[in-house]
């Protein structure tokens, strides 16, 4: 594109108006198709904390039934950090393995570096200049910490898309991690899990292409946490028809009606998981098969990894996906948006995947820990000096 | 004391509506008022001027949704002033309160066209909220101070009836399999689908031996009727519906305090009245609209109304004699389990629901054939206030 940009400068006006015109048609838009965007991902990587807590133990120590809890929310355990994990060392760890799979691509020349959290280990100071110091990314790069609850990640892969597709920079990295709260005894326990996922984007040695994408956002209060607060608060039942489902399932129709697809066209479905039930009703109401969308749903075994959750769900397609094959993936952030993609898989994953452990290791990589460990990993109890 | 102690003419229901009831989100108290009362008035064939008074029934406007002064709001958004409108309270039974209310300013004379309803708009707090504000319908200083919620009361009525009439977990679980069938057919219902015995006793555990499918949901929704005068009624519609009788009689607040827990002594007292009022015994009654607001309370319900005796309302269950075609069809729009609890609306809900069924407009399915007389029983809290009233073509 700069090489584009140089060149309009030496032609006539109306050569101008041509070449502007050819190029916007060729990068934003084929009439009644996909878009060209011509950027997509050149690497991914993930990272889950090993201890896990599972639901019936948590059940155990409120006096719940497990059952209603395990069968209601289709969960059966969930991620715990360790006492000395959070966001920004999750976020790391995904970004090393997102790197693995994308060898070509020299850290310093990342020009963005995006981490989507509700979890930063600072309410002032960025967790992406961590990561990015980390990795080797700095100091000639962009880097911003984004919120939009879960989906804040999502919303920094479509930044880095145009970021990447007007030239402005080589290569961006979005990371979406979180070590979710949830407060003692509220139905979020169960879930509000650890884990994140990094996908770096590019033009060139791309393994998906990001054919199009479409969001969908409202002001609704299903679900926050104000500024002080050490727990999030949701308004029950309301975060599900007018919260996820409003907006996963509009925006997964505004894309595909934006690309002109329909829901026989994907191969593999990911929506965002806040339990195991609601992506695959989800699923149903767009009218997308439930085993297009099983092999991207890692909830049931790590939970709900908030701004994780998602890519996660994406990483473990991109995981077994074969080239040619076309991926719909989802977001969801309570307030409430969504963020929709088209991914094409390329020939290219058949050799970057392997370079990096895949989701399964790490929903496999696990040890049982009880409430009381989890308590103090999560540095709950009051009175001590951690 | 004899009832009436004077009554200077009789009453009809002439329109009826109803809103769609279930988590309304999309809709506001006021537009809730809307909903219910605006086809009332077109059911009735009068304008909106004709209204001489406005009697709403709701609950906790204050608590739900931090608005009192709701007989005002709704005569305001309707576009009524000034004419006077006013909000009437008694815990769930205030719909029907609102209705005896009604009823006394038509049957004395006083008034000639008048509106009453119920409404709530219960879903926009969660349901610790909620469940807080509906304890306010029993004792607070000697019931509720000590942790007592209603799920929890009517758990401790289930137990003891389960204990003196053997009544089976399978067969209180058919209450709530009936009104959801029911349900499954009325387009206005929270709940349209289907459910089995097995679902509801394999739900989660509320406060034994109560699971969650034996208890009435938290809802919104309105419901509005307008009475005048049964002289004039046939000049409005072809199909008045009479009131026959509207009683209420009241109790004890605390369950604790009553001599016996399985029945309730107002719904006794009140049924007893409009039946002498009416002029009918149980065996004349075609359809029933029971305050299911827990499986237990209907089974009650049927025998403090006189339908069987103490401990036999089991069977109706078991042979199935209360679903539509039925010796007594019980709850034929879901009762409060199925068609929602919106607990200032339940007891006009219930009403609209009878005249429904004795105009012959009920959807397809869920008609009684050739219904004469309904029966409501409309309870506030555990029981200390019940209002029953009888309707005939």
């Amino acid at each position: 594109m700069m090489y584009v940009s140089a060149r309009l400068n030496s032609l006539t006006m109306i050569e101008q108006l041509y070449y502007t015109r050819y190029f916007h048609d060729r990068i934003f838009d084929i009439d009644g198709g996909v878009y060209s965007l011509n950027v997509g991902i050149v690497g991914y990587g993930v990272y889950i904390p090993i201890w896990r807590i599972r639901v019936d133990e948590i059940a155990k120590v409120w006096g719940h039934d497990p059952n209603t809890y395990r069968e209601g929310l289709g969960v059966e355990e969930k991620s715990v950090p360790s006492i000395d994990e959070d966001t920004a060392t999750i976020a790391v760890e995904a970004a090393r393995n997102a790197l693995r799979r994308a060898p070509e691509v020299p850290p310093n020349n990342i020009g963005a570096i995006y981490v989507g959290s509700e979890s930063h280990p600072y309410a002032v100071k960025p967790t992406a200049a961590t990561v990015a110091e980390a990795i080797g990314a700095t100091p000639s790069l962009t880097a911003a910490d984004t919120e939009f609850a879960c989906k804040a990640a999502t919303a920094a892969i479509q930044a880095c898309m145009g970021l990447v597709s007007s030239g402005y920079i080589d290569y961006g990295m979005s990371i979406g991690a979180d070590t979710a709260q949830a407060s003692p005894m509220d139905a979020l326990e169960y879930t509000a899990a650890a884990g994140g996922a990094a996908y770096i984007i590019g033009k060139s040695k791309v393994i998906a292409e990001i054919e199009c994408t479409y969001s969908y956002t409202q002001d609704v209060p299903d679900f926050w946490r104000r500024d002080g607060d050490i727990y999030p608060r949701h308004a029950g039942r309301f975060t599900g028809e007018p919260g996820y489902f409003e907006h996963v399932v509009k925006c997964t129709l505004g894309l595909m009606e934006k690309a002109g697809l329909k829901p026989s066209d994907f191969d593999y479905a990911v929506f965002h998981q806040p339990n195991a039930k609601y992506p695959l009703r989800a699923a149903t109401m767009i009218g997308i098969p439930l085993d297009k969308v099983k092999p991207g749903l890692v909830v049931p075994w790590i939970g709900n990894t908030y701004s994780g959750s998602s890519l996660i769900g994406l990483a473990a397609i991109l995981d077994i996906a074969k080239p040619g094959q076309r991926i719909l993936m989802t977001s969801y952030g309570s307030g409430a948006g969504s963020d929709s993609f088209s991914l094409m898989v390329t020939d290219a994953i058949e050799e970057k995947r392997r370079l990096a452990p895949p989701v399964r290791y790490y929903i496999d990589r696990k040890v049982y820990i009880d409430y009381a460990t989890y308590i103090k990993l999560r540095r709950m109890f009051k009175g001590v000096d951690y | 004391m004899e009832f009436p102690l004077y009554k200077k003419r009789d009453v009809a229901i002439i329109g009826i509506g109803s809103s769609k009831f279930g988590e309304r989100w999309d809709k506001s108290l006021r537009e809730l008022a809307w909903e219910a009362a605006v086809p009332a008035v077109e059911d009735a064939g009068i304008q909106g001027r004709d209204i001489q008074l406005v009697i709403f029934g709701n609950m906790s406007g204050g608590l739900f949704v931090g608005q009192e002064h709701v007989g005002a709001l709704i005569a305001d958004f309707l576009g009524l002033n000034p004419t006077p409108a006013i909000r009437v309270e008694a815990a769930c039974a205030s719909g029907g309160v609102a209705l005896f209310q009604g009823y006394l300013a038509v049957a004395s004379g006083l008034y000639d066209v008048v509106a009453v309803g119920g409404i709530e708009k219960m879903t926009d707090v969660p349901s610790d909220r909620a469940t807080l504000a509906l304890t306010g319908a029993m004792d607070s200083e000697w019931e509720a101070y000590f942790g007592a919620t209603f799920p929890g009361l009517y758990a401790l009525i289930a137990q003891r009836y389960m204990y003196e009439y053997k009544l089976s977990r399978e067969t209180l679980a058919e209450v709530a399999v009936k009104n959801h069938y029911h349900g499954s057919m009325n387009p206005l219902a929270h709940f349209q689908f289907k459910t089995s015995v097995e679902r509801v006793i394999s739900s989660p555990l509320v406060a034994d031996p109560l699971r969650r499918d034996d208890c009435c949901p938290i809802s919104d929704g309105a419901s509005c009727m307008i009475l005048v005068p049964a002289d004039k009624a046939r000049k409005y519609t072809d199909t008045p519906v009479y009131i026959k009788a509207c009683t209420v009689a009241s109790d004890k607040l605390a369950l604790f305090e009553r001599e016996d827990i399985v029945t309730l002594k107002a719904t006794v007292e009140a049924s007893r009245n409009a039946y002498r009022i009416a002029k009918l015994s149980p065996t004349d009654i075609d359809v029933v609209e029971a305050h299911d607001c827990f499986t237990i309370a209907e089974i009650i319900a049927l025998e403090d109304l006189g339908f069987v005796r103490k401990g036999e309302a089991g069977r109706l269950y078991e042979e199935g004699e209360t679903y539509v075609g039925g010796k007594l069809p019980v709850n034929t729009d879901g009762g409060l389990k199925a068609g929602g609890h919106a607990v200032g609306a339940t007891g006009i809900k219930q009403v609209v629901e009878l005249v429904k069924q004795l105009r012959g407009e009920a959807e397809r399915g869920r008609q009684v054939s050739n219904a004469e007389y309904g029966l409501a029983q409309n309870v506030g809290g555990s029981g200390a206030t019940v209002v029953v009233t009888i309707v005939g073509r």
